[in-house]
């Protein structure tokens, strides 16, 4: 038996190697012909040299949900971008390096980014950002978080070379106590509401525990804090306690990964109306919807975005036209996972936005100090996509958001662009 | 091959008791050297001396876990806390009290291995994989101390700012020089686990190691040696966890998760338990493979008819190293050191069979 394995298993490992070997002699004919290769760039005449950025993602990590469908929004509306002549003429060249959510990996994949000459970096994922903070500032790279590294890097003056550009946890938590508020006077109830705060007990989800308590105080509001440990697929006691002992009137999660559809689905069995629940950021996509149980099971369920959403926005329209123009059919991606898909798209013109402003501010070359400059130019909308208010000192863009509810089957734009209790957010920015 | 022991002939105490006995061999280790700090960091480009970095930070960790688990047969999955308690303790003294990085650094060993004693404490009791769950609840309790007691977590995200480290006048800020202050500490790693290894101390641990009734009978103090187990490793486990602070200039919780644990468990059963060389075979392969095989994989993306090709390698880079791992134990359970004995042996009686 054993000598059976070893010969199907030498077998199999003979075979790799034969099928390695074969690609290997492709990969020499291809490159022998490398004029066969360039499709794109052989419609757009490209008249400058190309600007390099740098994009990193997670395929296979702790976040391989939102990694693909993210970069893919990336990727394609930088296609679409080039295809349209790129930006002042200057194509953006894009070095993709995926690190699988590991801190070796991440660095490894800046170094490499840093030998191609990038002049902006997506440093995906807290630990990573975190990591490459230091080398960021000496390299004079621009290093992008929207929505995850370090809150604390919205002060601009401190952390010269990172933007988060996206409201921060803390923005959030401000913005979602506002709404909250809004709710419940547009309803006509007297009093105030008392708030649950349901989080992923991580440094991530008890990041905007300092600003909910300080708004607490200031308001008088009773917001009572309930953890999630790790990994967060178990929360029915906490739901229960949260309905039935402390009976709250409006519950803000904060949760990652699995654990806000188990809460969807949690409160729903426990009878508390999901149209008095909102989600922060990484709760509201449209897969946590559909693991809760699908669109009827989260209907009127609320969710923050920093980046608008929806499957008819002209941007993914040009998009599709693109890839019909090509002859191939729209990736599903795009609808399928929708918000991460726009916060991708979002992403690439933003960069766009700042190569343009780096260009028109300081001229060519595009370097990564006249990126920075380009980036804190920026203010206002970008392709309907995201609002954002930069400048030297506030790298997070003004911490602006809108609110989307789960109805009839598709996110419904709630609330526009908004935020709240500004002044608590910066008074712990600018600390 | 290198060493062919034929015609040496050892005529005094001190000759016998030499770390390199072989003349050769002790060319190779001092060529070795020599490349390692005349060439290597002046030929290589800035992304190839990362890998060496990382390799360096990670195989003091792993000499430590050698330590403890291949000589002294204890196990830890839990040796990425004390990374941690050892990263954090650094980092608490150089940003805020304002201590010197090489302060900073025996700090973080220290504290890693006073921690370590405390963990270690079970071991006296209980065995196997008891003990790998004694130690697995360190390793929990380690992560959400500093995630949950904002002292020693900071403030934001559990994670603390480290100013450069100097020394003097001279600032460690390029990659170089980190490499040179890497290399100097794994040196004085290296030597030290190899000494140990054939001291007194070492030959208790493997007399632990191998049967821990007969080793009490034979005068060993069980409990004293396994408890001096733990408090070496969690040393090398806090100056490697000071050490990524310093380099990365930053004391972040998520590096020190519990995959990483199991990667150092990993490194060193690859290299072969209880040898030192088999630890930094092993520590080069499992930092080095996922860099190595990217590469090798990035080469052929024009050909491989998938279209998210980024993606694609990523999964199959993890399948790839999966794959190699399972051969190699397959192949040589005993790891890579092992692998390497067997062909020193076999030129060793060259031509002849045995």
């Amino acid at each position: 038996m054993a000598l059976k394995i070893a010969k199907v298993l030498w077998a199999a490992l003979a075979l790799s190697l034969l099928t390695t070997l074969a690609i290997a002699c492709q990969a020499e004919e291809e490159k022998a012909t490398p004029a066969a290769r360039t499709p794109v760039a052989a419609q757009t005449p490209v008249t400058k040299e190309p600007v390099k950025v740098g994009f990193m993602y997670d395929a296979t990590g702790a976040t391989q949900l939102i990694g693909p469908p993210y970069k893919a929004g990336f990727e394609d509306a930088i296609k679409l971008i080039n295809k349209k002549g790129g930006v002042e003429g200057h194509p953006i060249e894009v070095i993709f390096c995926e690190h699988g959510y590991e801190v070796p990996k991440g660095v490894e994949c800046y170094e490499r980014m840093k030998a191609e000459g990038v002049v902006i970096i997506n440093t995906y994922g807290t630990p990573i950002t975190q990591a490459l903070v230091e080398r960021c500032v000496a390299d004079k790279i621009v290093c992008n978080h929207p929505g995850y590294g370090i809150a604390a890097a919205a002060n601009g003056e401190k952390f010269p070379y990172n933007f988060p550009t996206a409201a921060s946890y803390w923005s959030q938590g401000g913005a979602a106590v506002q709404f909250v508020l809004e709710q419940w006077q547009k309803a006509g109830k007297p009093g105030k509401p008392k708030i649950a705060y349901l989080y992923y007990d991580n440094p991530a989800g008890r990041e905007p525990l300092d600003v909910l308590r300080a708004i607490a105080q200031r308001e008088g509001l009773e917001i009572r804090e309930f953890a999630v440990p790790a990994p967060g697929v178990e929360m029915s006691a906490q739901v229960t306690d949260i309905v039935q002992r402390f009976k709250a009137d409006w519950v803000i999660t904060h949760l990652f990964g699995r654990s806000p559809s188990v809460s969807i689905k949690a409160f729903k069995d426990a009878g508390f109306p999901l149209d008095r629940v909102i989600s922060l950021v990484w709760g509201s996509a449209d897969a946590d919807v559909i693991a809760a149980g699908g669109w009827s099971v989260a209907e009127g369920y609320y969710g923050l975005q920093f980046t608008a959403i929806g499957t008819d926005h002209p941007v993914l329209n040009e998009i599709r036209q693109m890839y019909r123009a090509e002859g191939q059919s729209p990736p599903k991606v795009m609808e399928e996972s929708n918000v991460y898909y726009m916060r991708g798209v979002a992403q690439a013109f933003l960069w766009a936005e700042a190569i343009r402003q780096a260009l028109g501010l300081a001229g060519e070359p595009v370097t990564g100090e006249k990126m920075k400059r380009g980036m804190e130019n920026i203010k206002g909308d970008i392709a309907g996509l995201v609002r954002l208010e930069l400048s030297p000192r506030d790298h997070e863009g003004g911490g602006y958001l809108q609110v989307w509810q789960a109805k009839g089957g598709k996110w419904v734009l709630a609330k526009d662009w908004f935020r709240g209790y500004r002044d608590i957010v910066e008074s712990l920015v600018y600390k | 091959m290198i060493n062919r022991e034929c015609g040496v002939f050892k005529t005094t105490y001190q000759a016998d008791m030499a770390l390199y006995t072989v003349p050769l061999a002790r060319i190779t280790v001092w060529a070795f050297l020599a490349f390692f700090v005349f060439v290597l960091p002046f030929v290589v480009d800035t992304q190839r001396l990362v890998w060496a970095n990382l390799v360096g930070i990670h195989l003091i960790a792993a000499l430590g876990l050698n330590i403890l688990v291949g000589l002294c047969g204890q196990i830890s999955v839990g040796h990425a806390a004390f990374m941690a308690v050892g990263g954090y303790t650094a980092a608490i003294m150089s940003s805020r009290a304002d201590m010197p990085f090489w302060i900073g650094l025996v700090a973080g060993g220290v504290f890693a291995s006073v921690y370590g004693l405390l963990v270690g404490l079970p071991s006296v009791r209980i065995k196997g994989f008891y003990l790998a769950f004694a130690t697995l609840a360190a390793q929990f309790i380690t992560e959400w101390t500093i995630t949950h007691v904002k002292w020693i977590g900071g403030g934001f995200q559990s994670s603390i700012i480290v100013p450069r480290p100097s020394l003097g006048p001279l600032t460690i800020d390029t990659e170089r020089e980190k490499y040179f202050l890497i290399l100097a500490l794994v040196i004085v790693a290296v030597v030290a686990a190899l000494n140990i290894a054939r001291s007194r101390l070492g030959r208790a641990f493997v007399a632990i190691r191998d049967r821990d009734v007969a080793a009490e009978l034979i005068g060993v103090d069980i409990a004293r040696y396994k408890l001096l187990a733990f408090m070496i490793s969690s040393f090398y486990a806090g100056v490697a966890g000071a050490l990524w602070v310093y380099y990365l200039g930053n004391a972040n919780i998520e590096a020190f998760r519990i995959v990483e644990s199991i990667a150092f468990l990993a490194m060193i059963i690859i290299g072969g338990l209880g040898s030192v060389l088999g630890t930094i075979y092993g520590t080069a392969f499992v930092v080095l493979l996922p860099f190595i095989l990217e590469e090798i994989l990035q080469t052929f993306k024009g050909v491989i008819p998938v279209s998210d090709i980024h993606s694609f390698v990523a999964h199959l880079r993890f399948a790839v190293y999966g794959g190699l791992i399972v051969l190699f134990l397959m192949v040589e359970p005993e790891g890579l050191n092992r692998l390497w004995r067997n062909v020193k042996d076999y030129f060793r009686v060259w031509p002849f069979p045995y």
